[in-house]
């Protein structure tokens, strides 16, 4: 996308050199192809993340309940990685995943199981013994008790988990930018090598309200799917 | 696995660790810096959010500013701050960009101090509160007394969520050429020389594990409930704390908000 920066028309526009205001109508105006793949790239990222990193949670989760034994293990397995900087985990996938978007991806997936497997975890135990056995003795097969009532009854604790790993992965997809896929991020990364306000700004502009639009829309999600809880919470 | 080999090379070459822009050199500025940055933190974090806890106001703020500090991606507020009127020159030992690193860490400690102290304050249960009240302590004596040491895991925990959070900026902070060891990771992906990259990420990971197992370790030295079998609060005979360890390192709720394994009294 080789958009030169010296302005078509006399006077130089607000994101030229000489000019370089932080906000400007006209970057938004002229850029915005840029911005917004950009913009669905890091989406794409995000969501990928997150949803991988349930995928694995549940799993997970089920087994550190079904075997107590285990569950010190795989709790603290998810908090160590949590503690490894996005910024060394990223280089540390690359000899496995090369420089592809699959380095992020998975380097996110992980950040989120520490938050969803306690999550998960926490869900499941929310769920009231009396109601287990009551479907137990409907006759309920394990599978059927799963899908059926424990995991409806987990989604309040479980979504809770979700919309804290999706704002933080959303925040933390710009550090992808090392691996040339940080979405947003990218644009940071040239921003600041080449001084250029007006992308920096509008960046970080978008990757909030990006984590803000998410977060919302996965408190509604929550609401529509668990309509039970909807007298009871603010 | 040739990049592996390669990693391996730059690490056991002892010209890279030492001199200007040695790793040595790059790992005692972060250093430096994630201690000064977290020690800042606590200075202005703890007073208020103890205070807040002990009032039992502005609950509101000190809950959601941890929800808001994971919303704001730590590498824009560094592009920001360093783009912007703080972000020139060097800050003296703490090296280029020092400033802008150290404003942007001591940023993204205070969320997990504050809300960590503000909830450790407010779950000191009501009935000790009153007990201690009744007793004729006055609202001073009651926080040194009784709220500061039954709210000390708690904090001691948000400070270990603060540290890990300001390794991983200060490793950041590389990305608009700031101090520390991530440089090494953005020298060598930026310019493809991929084995030292990755030396870079394996010292700086290595570096945050023992730095969590250190912080773990004080946790559990902070825990006043350390020595107490998880059945039996009331004896303290035991204080050496071999005997029936409720957490233990890694799997502890660092959550804030999170129930504490403490003993059914």
């Amino acid at each position: 996308m080789a958009v030169t920066l010296l302005a078509q028309s006399a006077e130089p526009s607000c994101y030229s050199r000489t000019v370089n205001e932080w906000i400007c109508a006209d970057y938004l105006i002229d850029r915005h192809p840029e911005l917004v793949d950009a913009t669905v790239q890091h989406l794409g990222i995000t969501v990928v993340s997150v949803l991988a990193g349930l995928l694995l949670a549940l799993p997970l989760a089920l087994t550190a309940r079904r075997y107590p034994r285990l569950e010190s293990s795989i709790l603290g397995f998810s908090t160590a990685l949590y503690t490894i900087p996005s910024l060394a985990l990223f280089p540390l996938l690359v000899p496995f995943t090369g420089l592809s978007p699959l380095t992020v991806v998975v380097g996110l997936a992980l950040y989120s199981l520490t938050i969803l497997v306690r999550n998960a975890l926490e869900g499941f135990r929310a769920v009231p013994d009396e109601v287990r056995e009551s479907a137990v003795g409907l006759g309920y097969s394990p599978l059927r008790l799963l899908f059926r009532i424990e995991l409806p009854l987990a989604i309040p604790v479980l979504m809770a988990g979700l919309r804290v790993a999706t704002v933080s992965t959303v925040a933390l997809t710009t550090v992808g930018a090392i691996v040339s896929y940080g979405g947003l991020g990218n644009l940071l990364a040239s921003g600041v090598q080449q001084d250029f306000k007006a992308q920096i700004l509008a960046a970080s502009v978008i990757c909030v309200v990006l984590a803000v639009l998410l977060d919302a829309l996965l408190l509604t999600t929550q609401r529509v799917l668990t309509p039970w809880t909807r007298g009871r919470t603010a | 696995m040739n990049l592996l080999g390669d990693a391996w090379a730059y690490l056991v070459d002892g010209a890279n660790w030492t001199g200007t822009g040695g790793m040595l050199e790059l790992l005692v500025q972060q250093l430096l810096l994630t201690v000064t940055a977290l020690a800042l933190a606590l200075a202005i974090g703890l007073p208020i959010a103890l205070w807040l806890g002990h009032l039992g106001r502005g609950g509101f703020l000190a809950i959601n500013i941890s929800n808001m500090g994971r919303a704001i991606p730590t590498f824009a507020v560094l592009v920001l701050l360093s783009v912007g009127p703080v972000g020139v020159g060097t800050l003296g030992p703490y090296g280029r960009a020092g400033l802008a690193t150290l404003i942007a860490l001591v940023l993204f400690a205070l969320p997990p101090i504050i809300t960590n102290a503000y909830v450790a304050v407010r779950e000191v249960p009501p009935e000790i509160r009153e007990a201690a009240r009744g007793m004729g302590m006055r609202g001073g004596q009651v926080f040194r007394r009784v709220e500061a040491p039954l709210a000390l895991p708690l904090v001691v925990a948000g400070i270990r969520l603060a540290l890990v959070q300001v390794w991983a900026t200060a490793t950041i902070a590389a990305l608009v050429a700031g101090p520390g060891l991530g440089r090494v990771i953005t020298d060598g992906f930026y310019r493809s020389d991929y084995g030292k990259g990755l030396a870079g990420a394996i010292v700086v990971a290595l570096v945050a594990l023992v730095l969590e197992l250190l912080a773990a370790l004080l946790q559990r030295v902070a825990d006043p409930m350390r020595a107490v079998g998880a059945e039996d609060a009331c004896d303290s005979a035991s204080d050496d704390g071999s005997a029936a360890t409720v957490p233990s390192t890694l799997d502890d709720t660092a959550e804030a908000g999170a129930p504490r394994p403490t003993g059914h009294a």
